[in-house]
């Protein structure tokens, strides 16, 4: 069996083979290193600007965090507010469904506008990106309760809030965890609009500055970089999944 | 009596009044009907899938439901019906992320009473499953989880316990023991049990009625009182009229 083998190694062989197919294109073609930069002039840049990216990795992981966390946080509280009160159903659930048509990206310039070029636009951005795919990805599930165990609340006589406490947060886990997902994707591209949109830090800056420059390998290195944070956040939220899949729905 | 005495429930158990039309959405589901089912026994309404009978015992359980009834449904005594009425149902309706012992008590959970682990626990040993309290529902056999359904509809201590065909997802075998717990362990109360099955019907009550379009009638049952043999002659006589006046016809002429 050729395909077999430990999935570390498995990633190594696609994404070796990625690189290889990367540096072939670059050595085939002679496009100009400002147009497309080789793997290894990328991974010259991203040693020789470590310091630099370091920095402005933290203050983007760190707008980041905080603005997921407030994201998360809003969107599980509205989905338990919408579950408990009828009436802010009745208020409330129609604009979460047109939020889901509306790209709330475009935003960005204004609250930009609003709040400055600094943190709290930027967490104000991801918190509102993060927010409606938490929100109705969990009040979809807790309003989803199997009739069984809907039948099982009415015999029992509970109330509304000891049903939602008792079946329909723990039913309503794999909501979260998809609203989870979908977050941690909208989230660095949040970070990535609202450093694009007006900052003077962070990974999307310094992309913005270096591609002012015409240093192409040095915005692929910013990429990177991002991409390892996001690859981060999905290793989490993975973890999360696989957490809850045991405790919750096996 | 260990926990609860079974004396308290033959003297409380009330019988059921059931008289009126069952109306579905489009046509009348059950023509007029009256009939009381007696207290602190087991009484079978029997009859094919999609009769109606699913409606009744929801109509009973106070349970929403998509047909009307025209007409009541009292406890002989008086009482509101309601608040002393369980069901089981063929769906375990356990929660999967929750323990055997947890799901025994959650009736209690949802209403805001402490839980009574020591009570839960009995009743568990009592459906043959004490060493299974801390087990998930994945990691139950069906039979094993319509016991803890079982003990978690005697943790109620309700005095008339609906069931809508509880024991009809079992295998043949699971399904004659589940039979005989059940039969066993809710004595004494008002039991209404719904089913498609003569042979189960024949098992477990102390009164049968066939449910038709037409309306409910009561079916003649073999003296022994139940939970009966099923390899008894007059049972397996018993069977083979209820199977006629449900429209099947001897020998098979369907073939």
């Amino acid at each position: 069996m050729p395909f077999t083998g430990h999935r570390v190694w498995r990633g190594a062989v696609s994404f070796g083979l990625a690189v290889a197919v990367w540096q072939l294109v670059v050595t085939l073609s002679g496009v100009p290193r400002f147009i497309l930069p080789g793997p290894w002039l990328v991974l010259q840049a991203l040693g020789a600007n470590a310091t630099l990216l370091w920095q402005n990795a933290l203050w983007s992981a760190g707008n980041l965090a905080l603005g997921l966390g407030v994201g998360v946080f809003l969107g599980i509280e509205t989905a338990l507010l919408l579950t408990l009160s009828r009436h802010a159903r009745w208020l409330l659930r129609p604009m979460l469904v047109v939020a889901q048509a509306v790209p709330v990206f475009a935003l960005a310039p204004v609250i930009t506008l609003w709040l400055g070029y600094g943190m709290p636009s930027k967490i104000v951005t991801i918190a509102l990106v993060t927010y409606f795919p938490i929100a109705s990805s969990l009040f979809d599930r807790l309003m989803a309760l199997p009739p069984g165990l809907g039948d099982l609340s009415r015999l029992a006589g509970a109330s509304r809030w000891r049903e939602t406490l008792l079946l329909r947060l723990p039913h309503a886990v794999p909501g979260l965890i998809s609203g989870l997902r979908l977050a941690v994707v909208y989230g660095p591209l949040a970070v990535l609009i609202g450093e694009w949109v007006g900052s003077s830090r962070g990974l999307g800056h310094l992309m913005l500055m270096a591609n002012g420059r015409g240093q192409t390998a040095m915005m692929f290195a910013a990429l990177m970089v991002l991409a390892a944070l996001s690859l981060m956040l999905w290793v989490i939220v993975e973890a999360l999944a696989r957490w809850a899949a045991r405790r919750f729905y096996t | 009596m260990e926990h609860g005495a079974f004396a308290d429930w033959r003297m409380t158990a009330p019988a059921i009044h059931l008289a009126g039309v069952l109306q579905g959405a489009k046509a009348t589901l059950i023509d007029l009907f009256d009939i009381t089912l007696p207290g602190g026994e087991w009484s079978v309404l029997l009859g094919p899938s999609g009769v109606g009978k699913t409606s009744l015992l929801r109509l009973l359980a106070g349970l929403p439901c998509a047909a009307r009834l025209h007409g009541q449904i009292t406890a002989e005594d008086g009482a509101h019906l309601a608040p002393r009425v369980t069901m089981m149902a063929q769906d375990d309706q356990l929660l999967p992320w929750a323990g055997a012992l947890e799901n025994v008590t959650i009736a209690a959970r949802l209403r805001g009473e402490r839980p009574d682990p020591k009570r839960a626990e009995a009743l568990l040993a009592e459906v043959g499953l004490g060493s299974e309290a801390d087990r998930r529902p994945a990691e139950l056999s069906a039979g094993q989880r319509q016991r803890v359904a079982l003990a978690r509809t005697l943790y109620e201590g309700r005095d008339i316990v609906l069931l809508d065909e509880p024991f009809s997802a079992l295998d043949v075998v699971t399904r004659h023991q589940m039979q005989g717990l059940a039969a066993r362990l809710l004595a004494g109360r008002t039991v209404v049990l719904i089913t498609h099955d003569p042979a189960e019907a024949l098992r477990l009550a102390n009164h049968a009625w066939i449910v038709a379009r037409r309306g409910i009638s009561p079916c003649a049952l073999p003296s022994p009182p139940p939970p009966r043999r099923i390899d008894a002659p007059d049972t397996l006589a018993a069977q083979a009229d209820l199977l006629r006046r449900m429209g099947l016809t001897f020998p098979d002429k369907a073939a």
